[in-house]
């Protein structure tokens, strides 16, 4: 256990002097493009952490509205019969003719269908049937709602992405969850206000005209004006929607010194917005965002140009953000914020001084303690926990890993549990040397008898801190991720350094009674 | 120096002692229950700091409740000018709450104030983080349950078990005593409990059968009672400079850590403990002999 060839010398030297200099870079501003750099976490640079859930009932009873039209237009092009069909709930009932039951039957069933689809990529239709006698019962699978939501998800991610690049704020981390959640981490954000209000809108503009009569084919609701509470009747037929906008932004309005926001269409928009405020001359048009209207201007002219402006009593920032959204589009269902945190930067700093100050503290009580005890294998296990420490930091930097406040503590911690492989190793050995006089013999003993020892004993904790890891969110993530690299950094350097160390030594002291108090 | 403690002696006592306990600190778990923070209770938590001479926390308290958040608890952090308070609120979608709140606040209290930290945690994600800690916990114990069956005997994984029970029981019975809360990080210091425990244990069981295979005339009485000396001092060594370690954490590492290293505390000295009074009477307990380990050589 004690024989080291100079290759292995050389190879853990330079492996050692590597690790310093990757450390290093975390103190020293060399200023390297792929400098690598340990992150702070959010909680100790300041910033907000957010978790978003996307509510998916719109989207999968929109999904449902839609399947149930399609069904009608596959039977009608197959010359089926539907005797009724409807939407119950999440649940769409067809019934057909006795005689065609099992046909329909075939339809569904049929892995090739194109009315009931994905088998061949998911091993399971779009809907699931059960069959009633003459009443199919179909209902979206497992597969088809996880399908919703995933695409619902990546839209949703994208507006996000979108919304939060345009308030411009420091690298900020998106990150899916699940199948319905998107984790937001705004590092050095103290107050996440502005943006959770940017958020929390779903931004589905559409154009829709003023109804007279309640009986349009379209099918008319009446909604809310915002400014002034008046409600209206307006036609379910959108004109232009949020879609159709290539940009929009804010504007003073040197007519009446309003702000507003104006707006560029797309091609089919401005046509379309050109033909119907053609036809519509004297009608009121209303301007939805989210199911309420902003602005119902009455309309004088055609609008040929494709761009044309808001207005609603905007403030400049409201103004601002209203154009922001719609840049950035609409998301596909709204968002919930269902947990956030929030850390201010002075509390971050104050975390980061505390917590090098205990390490320090708590470094310097352990390397005292291992000195007092052991003298010069005291003095070896500190220069020990030094390595192990700088190893520590360098695997850290490697992984780009972030470093929270537990993950402080678990550094500590590990300054506190690195020690036991040693002081194992020099018991061992202490017990070995009073039976056996030949230094080298009793400490090749020591060694290779406390190996298996010590492997059992930070097993243990390595499985913990991995399903720490696993379970774990936030910050204790940060504590896991050190704990483990901690316990791998101390049996490298315990079993390497250590032990290098401490054959150079007995090699010296060969003939003298070497004696670990 | 030989060691030559009689450990062995206190085995009977000391068992009555810890199982006596356990049972308190049941009793505390089940009828007074834990104090979960808002992590796992939903809520919200804002960390104040007041810009004056003399903070009054009842000045404090009163400018709250005029701000109609229902029940809220308010406590002092750490320094004299920090505090903070905690209350229900299921719908988290506000964007302008906290806001509204500063302003409202603002007109309350004479003098300046910041919010150091605002955490928010609805009622759907505190039971799912509830969920996963407990989940964690208890496949960490099965973990180590199957890993030193792996490694030992039977008789081993259940002497390791019931110690690491003794340790994570105790130590949640304390939090419940005290109402000190649960959030978090006491989850992540229960389980590096289980871990250093589980490693003390190691250490004296491994010596264990090292000396079951060496000597066949002694007794697993007195067999544990030399094990436990011969590793007696590693044993008092490494807890010592983990607890050096972890109450540098407590003292200076700031108040967000004061739970984590307290609890951590608590389980690094009971983990030593049961390593040596609960871990080996259950080897005697269950009549390890040379037998029990020979046989898985075989």
């Amino acid at each position: 256990m004690l024989y080291f060839s100079k290759l292995k010398i050389t190879l853990i030297a330079l492996f050692t002097l590597f690790m310093v200099m990757v450390s290093s870079s975390n103190f020293l501003d060399l200023d390297l493009d792929k400098q690598k750099k340990i992150k702070l976490g959010l909680d100790l640079q300041g910033g907000s952490y957010l978790l978003l859930e996307l509510d998916n009932e719109p989207v999968i009873k929109q999904k449902l509205q839609s399947k149930l039209l399609e069904i009608k237009d596959y039977f009608k092009k197959n010359k089926i019969k539907i005797l009724s069909l409807k939407l119950d709930d999440k649940l769409i009932k067809l019934k057909v003719s006795k005689d065609d039951v099992e046909k329909v039957e075939e339809i569904f069933n049929d892995k090739e269908s194109t009315i009931n689809p994905y088998y061949f990529q998911y091993k399971a239709h779009q809907l699931d049937v059960k069959i009633n006698s003459d009443v199919f019962n179909l209902e979206l699978s497992k597969y088809g709602i996880i399908l919703i939501k995933n695409a619902s998800l990546d839209q949703a991610i994208e507006i996000v992405r979108k919304r939060v690049d345009e308030v411009g704020t420091n690298e900020p981390n998106i990150l899916k969850r699940g199948n319905d959640r998107i984790l937001l981490e705004l590092p050095g954000l103290d107050n996440p206000d502005r943006i959770k209000s940017l958020l929390g809108k779903t931004a589905d503009l559409a154009f829709r005209l003023e109804s007279k009569t309640s009986n349009e084919s379209f099918g008319t609701e009446k909604l809310k004006l915002i400014e002034t509470g008046e409600e209206l009747l307006l036609s379910k037929r959108v004109i232009i929607s949020g879609d159709n906008l290539v940009d929009a932004s804010p504007r003073m309005d040197s007519l009446n010194n309003q702000t507003v926001v104006s707006f560029t269409l797309d091609r089919v928009g401005s046509k379309r917005f050109a033909q119907a405020t053609k036809r519509n001359i004297g009608t009121r048009l209303a301007i939805v965002l989210d199911g309420q209207i902003i602005s119902a201007p009455v309309i004088r002219d055609v609008i040929a140009g494709g761009s044309g402006q808001i207005s609603g009593g905007f403030t400049f920032q409201s103004a601002t953000d209203l154009a922001l959204l719609l840049r950035s589009g609409a998301l596909p269902a709204p968002l919930n914020i269902i947990e956030e945190r929030t850390v201010g930067p002075d509390l971050g700093q104050d975390s980061i001084n505390a917590g090098i100050l205990s390490l320090i503290i708590g470094f310097l009580l352990v390397i005292g303690f291992m000195t007092l005890k052991y003298r010069i294998f005291g003095i070896i296990a500190n220069f020990t926990l030094i390595i192990n420490l700088i190893l520590l930091i360098s695997i850290l930097t490697l992984l780009e890993a972030t470093l929270t406040l537990p993950g402080i503590a678990g550094i500590i911690l590990t300054v506190g549990m690195a020690v036991d492989a040693n002081v194992l190793i020099f018991e061992r050995i202490k017990e070995e040397t009073s039976k056996e006089k030949n230094n080298l013999i009793a400490f090749d003993n020591g060694y290779s008898k406390s190996k298996i020892t010590i492997l059992d004993a930070n097993i243990t904790t390595i499985i913990a801190a991995i399903i720490l890891f696993i379970f774990g969110s936030g910050p204790v993530k940060g504590f896991s991720i050190t704990l483990c690299v901690g316990i791998l950094t101390t049996l490298f350097s315990v079993f390497f350094i250590a032990r290098l160390l401490t054959s150079i030594y007995v090699k010296i002291n060969k003939h003298k009674e070497i004696i670990i108090k | 120096m030989k060691k030559d403690y009689k450990f062995n002696q206190y085995y009977k006592s000391l068992n009555v002692f810890s199982i006596a306990l356990i049972i308190l600190s049941l009793i505390f778990l089940i009828f007074k229950g834990l104090n979960y923070g808002v992590d796992f209770k939903g809520g919200t938590l804002i960390e104040i700091r007041v810009e004056t001479e003399k903070p009054d926390i009842e000045v404090l308290r009163s400018s709250f409740n005029k701000l109609n958040l229902g029940k809220i608890s308010i406590k002092n952090f750490g320094s004299d000018n920090d505090f903070v308070v905690k209350f229900k609120r299921d719908e988290l979608n506000d964007p302008e709450f906290i806001e509204n709140l500063q302003r409202n606040l603002s007109q309350e209290l004479t003098y300046d104030f910041s919010f150091r930290r605002v955490e928010n945690v609805g009622p759907k994600v505190s039971s799912e983080l509830l969920k996963a800690g407990v989940t964690a916990i208890c496949l960490s114990l099965m973990a180590m349950l199957i890993y030193i069956w792996i490694r030992f005997e039977w008789q081993f994984s259940v002497g390791a078990i019931a110690a690491l029970f003794h340790d994570v029981i105790i130590t949640l019975g304390i939090f419940s005593a005290l109402s000190l809360e649960i959030n978090l990080s006491i989850v992540a210091a229960v389980l590096t409990i289980v871990g250093y425990s589980m490693n003390d244990t190691v250490v004296i069981y491994d010596r264990v059968r090292e000396n079951l295979k060496k000597y066949s005339d002694i007794k697993i009485f007195d067999l544990t009672n030399l094990s436990i000396n011969e590793t007696l001092s590693r044993t008092i060594i490494t807890s010592s400079t983990t607890l050096l370690a972890l109450l540098s954490i407590f003292l200076f590492g700031g108040e967000i850590l004061k739970g984590f290293s307290l609890a951590m505390i608590l389980g690094v000295i009971l983990g030593t403990y049961s390593s040596i009074f609960i871990a080996n009477p259950l080897l005697v307990f269950f009549k390890v002999s040379q037998k029990t380990v020979l046989k898985e050589d075989n």
